[in-house]
């Protein structure tokens, strides 16, 4: 029997499009649908749904959509209730939905209402054996499995950089909109506005194709008997200006400043990578002055090429962890690294590798 | 307004992550080569609750901590000989063998039984705490689903930061896309708050702290009461370790310069 196949997506903070993970889940669920042999429908959420259920035409799925001011900003209460409206109206066996933080926080919720299960971060999924599957890691990226479930509905959420982003051409769309009203209670959290972390840059971009990862080595003391924190911040802050890379930093980095010692001051714990930190996904990483330990490395799961400057020849990343280690000062490559990009960027006057 | 909380932290146990993890199949499905043996930590994100929550409830008068978790008796036992010196709470133990292969809706529900038994918590007044994703089976899911079954509709996660205003009222920082933060204001509890790292650094141990609590943790533990969790809700096709292991390249002989340049060249490289 055709399984119903629901994909969930909200509107971007511009209002007119996606979040890109979305779109790349769009992709998945496509595949999905045709291999399953399911109905496709499309459900969507936000102030106005119109513009984006325009652009997804091309799918040739219903468009379901729960739109209006209360669905602008992300809300518990609220985007629980508008997925929880689509969901019932489908009756969808399968729900595929895109890992944004709106949706990680809303899924799990709505799973629970209408007694079906859930599982996220998910990194493909699959048919093994004529059964739907879906594959995603445990223990922070140290054992990989693929897993079956019999309940339904079973809410798939999709982590980025799983499939190749869907595109269509535009059209105009036949939203079905679904009137979901909000209980006073359900209204209690408000928005308040969005908080970019005290930071002289904008460090974290991940849409960048390189990771600069800095670890604790950056405030150690170097050979002369001192720390050199403005060198050290001057190096980094230049690189990332030059080359677009994201900045990622080690546990024992980012957890001085909460120790009250020296540190970089534009290091936050959202820039930490690793076991208690992100797992981000660049095609590359380069990882300076850290050791490479595994509760640092498992957050480099998803970094393809991984090169590390280390003074420690027999540091972890020479274990197996990096392609190539680099046995040297990382104040002195960095510096000159950096006006090799310069030089370069002057002749370009572009970054190395904006972020796409 | 009244500012005192009563405050339930879910955390799980997990391996100390410096240990090597093996899967092996077990009657249960699957696990870890000598799980029990391994040592055993907080998870990290639950733990960063706790220390959130005990600092809450030091300025909140009247306010109370409780550290529910679901795992081993024994490995709760080890792991409470450390944290039971960080900061002042009551545990509430529930025995149950969950580790990362455990499934959420089961934990979830071993759980909310276990805070709906917790004798003269007030829900009116209840901050729930836990972290926004478990360093085992790491979904992030556990905690929205407590939440459901206990009726608490302003659920925030990946939370930095949680402030009462003067009014009562509680301003809430959530992690989002782009390395930034979505802040929240919600009248006042019930919540559930899914904790990021938060600001606060790993409390120094005090032993005074740890003989106050090992009091009532001892007996709470003799007296947990044993969780089956159902284990046949998912269905594990295969668990594996990542096979890649790099042919790592050690380069000692080469200047800076010669370095830079190589680095610049693979940078640039599609």
């Amino acid at each position: 029997m055709a399984q119903n196949i629901l994909f969930l997506a909200h509107v971007d903070e511009s209002g007119t499009a996606l979040p890109r993970v979305a779109y790349e889940t769009l992709g998945m669920a496509l595949d999905m649908a045709s291999q399953i042999g399911g109905t496709l429908t499309v459900g969507l959420v936000g102030e106005n749904v119109q513009d984006v259920a325009d652009s997804l035409v091309a799918t040739g799925a219903r468009i379901l959509g729960v739109s209006g001011r209360e669905f602008v900003y992300p809300r518990y209460a609220s985007d629980a209730a508008a997925v929880q409206a689509i969901c019932e109206l489908v009756a969808a066996e399968v729900v595929i939905v895109p890992g944004t933080s709106r949706f990680l926080r809303v899924v799990a919720g709505v799973a629970a209402r209408l007694k079906g299960s859930v599982d996220t971060h998910l990194t493909s999924l699959s048919m093994v054996g004529g059964t739907l599957s879906a594959s995603r890691w445990f223990y922070r990226q140290r054992l990989e499995a693929v897993i079956q479930r019999q309940a339904r509905p079973w809410f798939l959420v999709m982590d980025s950089g799983c499939h190749a982003a869907w595109t269509g051409d535009r059209g105009v769309a036949a939203v079905e909109k679904i009137d979901v009203k909000l209980p006073p209670e359900s209204l209690r959290t408000r928005f308040a506005g969005v908080r970019v972390p005290n930071s002289d840059a904008q460090t974290i971009r991940p849409d960048a194709k390189l990771l600069f990862v800095a670890g604790a080595g950056w405030c150690k003391k170097q050979p002369d008997g001192t720390t050199h924190l403005p060198e050290a911040e001057t190096a980094i802050l230049d690189f990332l200006r030059i080359s677009g890379a994201s900045l990622g930093g080690s546990k024992s980095l980012v957890d001085q400043s909460g120790e009250n010692q020296v540190v970089l001051r534009f290091m936050t714990h959202l820039n930490q990578v690793g076991q208690t930190g992100s797992t981000p996904r660049h095609p590359k990483g380069l990882s300076t002055c850290c050791h490479g330990e595994e509760p640092h490395v498992v957050g480099w799961r998803f970094i393809s090429e991984r090169r590390a400057i280390n003074l420690d020849p027999n540091c972890g990343w020479a274990r197996g962890k990096a392609d190539v280690v680099y046995v040297a000062d990382a104040f002195q490559v960095m510096a000159k690294l950096n006006a090799l990009l310069a030089q370069r960027t002057d002749r370009k006057e572009e970054p190395v590798h904006a972020a796409v | 307004m009244s500012n005192t909380y009563h405050i339930v932290v879910c955390a799980g146990v997990v391996p100390d992550p410096l240990q090597t993890l093996e899967p092996v199949t077990t009657p249960n499905g699957p696990g870890l080569k000598n799980e029990m043996m391994l040592p055993a930590v907080l998870d990290p994100w639950a733990g960063h609750a706790l220390y959130e929550a005990a600092n809450l409830a030091a300025r909140c008068a009247g306010s109370k901590v409780w550290l529910v978790s679901a795992a081993p008796k024994a490995k709760l036992q080890q792991v409470m000989m450390n944290v039971a010196q960080k900061a002042s709470f009551e545990l509430v133990p529930v025995d149950a063998a969950a580790n990362g292969f455990a499934d959420a809706h089961a934990v979830a529900a071993a759980l909310s039984q276990a805070i709906e038994a917790i004798p003269g918590l007030d829900r009116s007044r209840l901050l729930l705490f836990g972290g926004w994703e478990s360093a085992s089976r790491g979904a992030g899911v556990t905690m929205q689903l407590v939440g459901e079954q206990l009726g608490i509709i302003d659920q925030f996660q990946g939370v930095d930061e949680l402030t009462v205003q003067p009014d009562g009222s509680l301003e809430i920082l959530e992690r989002i896309e782009g390395g930034r933060h979505m802040v929240s204001v919600c009248p006042g509890p019930p919540v559930l708050l899914g904790w990021a790292t938060g600001n606060l650094p790993e409390p120094k141990n005090n032993p005074q702290v740890g003989m106050a609590n090992m009091r009532t943790i001892m007996p709470a533990l003799q007296k947990a009461k044993p969780a089956a969790l159902a284990s046949d809700a998912v269905r594990f096709v295969s668990v594996t370790p990542p096979k890649q292991q790099r042919q790592t390249r050690v380069v000692k002989d080469q200047s800076a310069d010669e370095i830079a340049a190589e680095l610049l060249e693979w940078i640039a490289a599609d």
